[in-house]
């Protein structure tokens, strides 16, 4: 990189197309919502750009302020699920055998391979009522009534199985959040822990930290870049997701991209949609900020 | 590499991006026909028939809500000649001029409308759609589940409705219905009105009632047992009840939504001459007929309601009688403010 200044012309051949494309497919069409969010209504089909807040005065009411915050939670939550999930199957896949590990990984990438609303639609099927896991814990109730049955305790176990709620509630939208992003945090801390010198562990352990401690403060520590990235990556598509809460979400369960998304479309009230989504995406920016900015003042304490 | 002009890229970049999956289609000599309409919404063998009949072949292409609809042709129209929207929607895209009026000099079969769709309050005279089905909200639900059939919208919005066993629509017709239950007009703006509804639903959402505010699936959610009552529409609830004779549904005796869904030709639509004879042929009566015996959805088209067989003609449950129609409302639209009113009832009611 110290040579772009001497040959920019090959520097500008490298970053044009991902340039030109961020600009006109990305920055462009962010700018109109951009502008709308500052727009009024016109009829049912234009929107004139008066440099208005009311949108955003709108969009700061109580009742989306609540979904923010409960939005957040929720990202939150499935984000630490996660990572408390994808840190082993990350660590076990680096320590699997070399030719292993392209298998193993494949497995990790094998849902994308099907469509995200396909897949929501099979967590459906899983979970409902006369779901295969309902069904599957229905037929292990009934055999052991039929073992129980000769020694006179069924009487403990009721009358009839009562199907689990798994459906259709706020624990739903977080095992659907995180089934779906899992593959986003368990391939940066893949990536990271690969890269790990591990004789720093033999080290570790060589001079009597347990096996929880080199853990801890050797591995996890290491890991820190894969770990933010991981987050970062799961974080902010779970703050904006819509359809999964949508399809396997309870009466309670509204998030915040489900009301951007109906102001897009069934209310067709894009500058109240546009102000709803570009006050998520300031306090995304806010947060980031407030991380770097955390990160930067614990780097100058430990200095 | 080819020269991009930054200005040339703006303006026209998004109109070429539109048009061009189409342009190949839009050829100046109407022997095509663009037609965009709901999934399992037409009959079988009615576009051969058609293009058999007339010379034209036909482009088809699906849509699976009417905001998908109105999305697709806001920033204009990407080449469609036919589309399906529903009542409320032919309003709005009136009001956006998105629609090219009627010719009915070219629409004679426009005569078998039954008189009480030929001149609606959402298009009056038929200017600029021909009615193609309508069907009402109503409370679907599983016989064995319930101790005595529903027959009014306390069954849903009641004290007595049971404990998370009912699926309510997360549209603004659920606001509508809600006045209806309260013996108000669906169409009201009345502040009070509007305050009592949404005090309704809350009290509703309280008492844990709504398992889920379903985008369009009640009738699965009825079908697969998860819930015992579900708000939906009579044709998509006749689809499951052809699949579980435990399933059935009422008409609220209070009323209820009647939607009607339209033919109308976009403005610039490539083949107008060619949209107009499809529209003709579909009003024919044995086209009409055979489409609904289909689909399974009621038509306002006198002599094709005659053609059907007796069972379905007679069925209470596809052509409910003048009584119940009578109480049934088709929703206004009334300008986007009005939608807002019912827009941020809906938005507080789902997040509370």
């Amino acid at each position: 990189m110290e040579n772009w200044r001497r040959q920019p012309w090959v520097f500008a051949t490298f970053i044009g197309p991902g340039t030109l494309w961020l600009f006109l497919f990305f920055l462009l069409p962010l700018g109109w919502i951009w502008l709308f969010a500052v727009g009024e209504r016109e009829g049912p089909v234009d929107i004139v750009v008066t440099w208005t807040l009311e949108n955003y005065r709108e969009a700061l009411q109580p009742v989306y302020l609540q979904l923010f915050l409960k939005t957040f939670l929720i990202a939150l939550v499935s984000t630490a699920i996660c990572l408390v999930v994808a840190f082993p199957v990350a660590l076990a896949i680096c320590f699997a055998p070399d030719r292993y590990k392209n298998v193993l990984l494949l497995l990790v990438i094998l849902p994308f391979w099907t469509n995200m609303l396909i897949r929501t639609y099979a967590m459906i099927a899983m979970l409902r009522q006369n779901g295969f896991v309902n069904d599957g814990i229905g037929l292990l109730w009934t055999a052991l009534k039929y073992l129980l049955t000769p020694v006179g305790l069924d009487g403990l176990m009721g009358e009839r199985f009562a199907p689990l709620p798994l459906l259709y509630n706020n624990t739903a939208v977080v095992l659907g959040i995180v089934y779906v992003y899992l593959p986003f945090m368990v391939l940066p801390l893949y990536a990271n822990l690969e890269k790990l010198d591990r004789s720093l562990i033999e080290a570790s352990l060589d001079l009597g930290a347990s096996q929880v401690r080199t853990f801890f403060e050797i591995i996890v520590r290491l890991a820190k870049p894969g770990i933010v990235s991981g987050i970062i990556l799961v974080f902010i598509p779970a703050l904006g997701t819509f359809l999964i809460s949508d399809l396997l979400g309870g009466p309670d369960s509204q998030l915040i991209g489900n009301v951007v998304e109906r102001q897009f479309r069934a209310a067709n009230n894009l500058p109240l949609g546009s102000a709803l989504s570009f006050l998520l995406l300031y306090l995304t920016f806010i947060a980031l900020a407030l991380r770097a900015w955390f990160a930067a003042r614990a780097e100058k304490a430990d200095a | 590499m080819i020269p991009v002009r930054r200005r040339g890229l703006l303006g026209g970049g998004l109109a070429v991006a539109g048009l061009l999956p189409l342009s190949r289609f839009a050829r100046a000599q109407e022997d095509q026909v663009n037609i965009y309409n709901w999934d399992t919404y037409i009959g079988s063998d009615t576009l051969a028939e058609f293009t058999d009949a007339t010379g034209i072949s036909v482009r088809y292409d699906l849509y699976a809500s009417s905001d998908e609809l109105f999305g697709k042709l806001r920033e204009g129209n990407p080449g469609y000649d036919v589309i399906f929207p529903s009542n409320n929607y032919v309003e709005r895209m009136v009001a956006g001029d998105m629609l090219m009026p009627l010719d009915h000099a070219l629409v004679p079969n426009l005569k078998n409308i039954a008189p009480a769709f030929a001149n609606p309050s959402y298009d009056p005279g038929l200017k600029y759609g021909a009615p193609y089905t309508y069907s009402l909200l109503v409370i679907g639900y599983r016989k064995s589940a319930v101790a005595e059939p529903p027959t009014s919208w306390s069954a849903v919005f009641g004290p007595d409705a049971p404990v998370g066993r009912v699926s309510l629509p997360n549209e603004t017709d659920l606001v509508r219905v809600a006045l209806k239950s309260l013996g108000k007009s669906l169409n009201s703006e009345d502040p009070a009105d509007l305050k009592a509804a949404e005090e309704l639903l809350l009290e509703v959402k309280r008492r844990r009632v709504v398992k889920m505010f379903a985008p369009d699936t009640g009738q699965d959610l009825l079908l697969s047992g998860e819930v015992d009552l579900a708000v939906d529409w009579m044709g998509d609830l006749r689809q499951v009840m052809a699949e579980d004779d435990d399933l059935d549904f009422v008409v609220p005796s209070e009323g209820t939504v009647l939607g009607i869904d339209c033919m109308c030709i976009p403005k610039g639509a490539p083949h107008p001459t060619a949209a107009h004879a499809f529209i003709d042929f579909v009003l024919r009566p044995e086209v009409h007929a055979a489409i609904a015996e289909e689909i399974q959805y009621a038509i306002p088209n006198q002599p094709a309601v005659e053609l059907l067989p007796a069972e379905i003609r007679d069925d209470p449950q596809v052509y409910p009688p003048a009584e119940v129609m009578a109480k049934s409302e088709v929703p206004a639209y009334r300008g986007e403010a009005a939608e807002k009113l019912f827009e941020d009832v809906l938005t507080r009611v789902l997040a509370a």
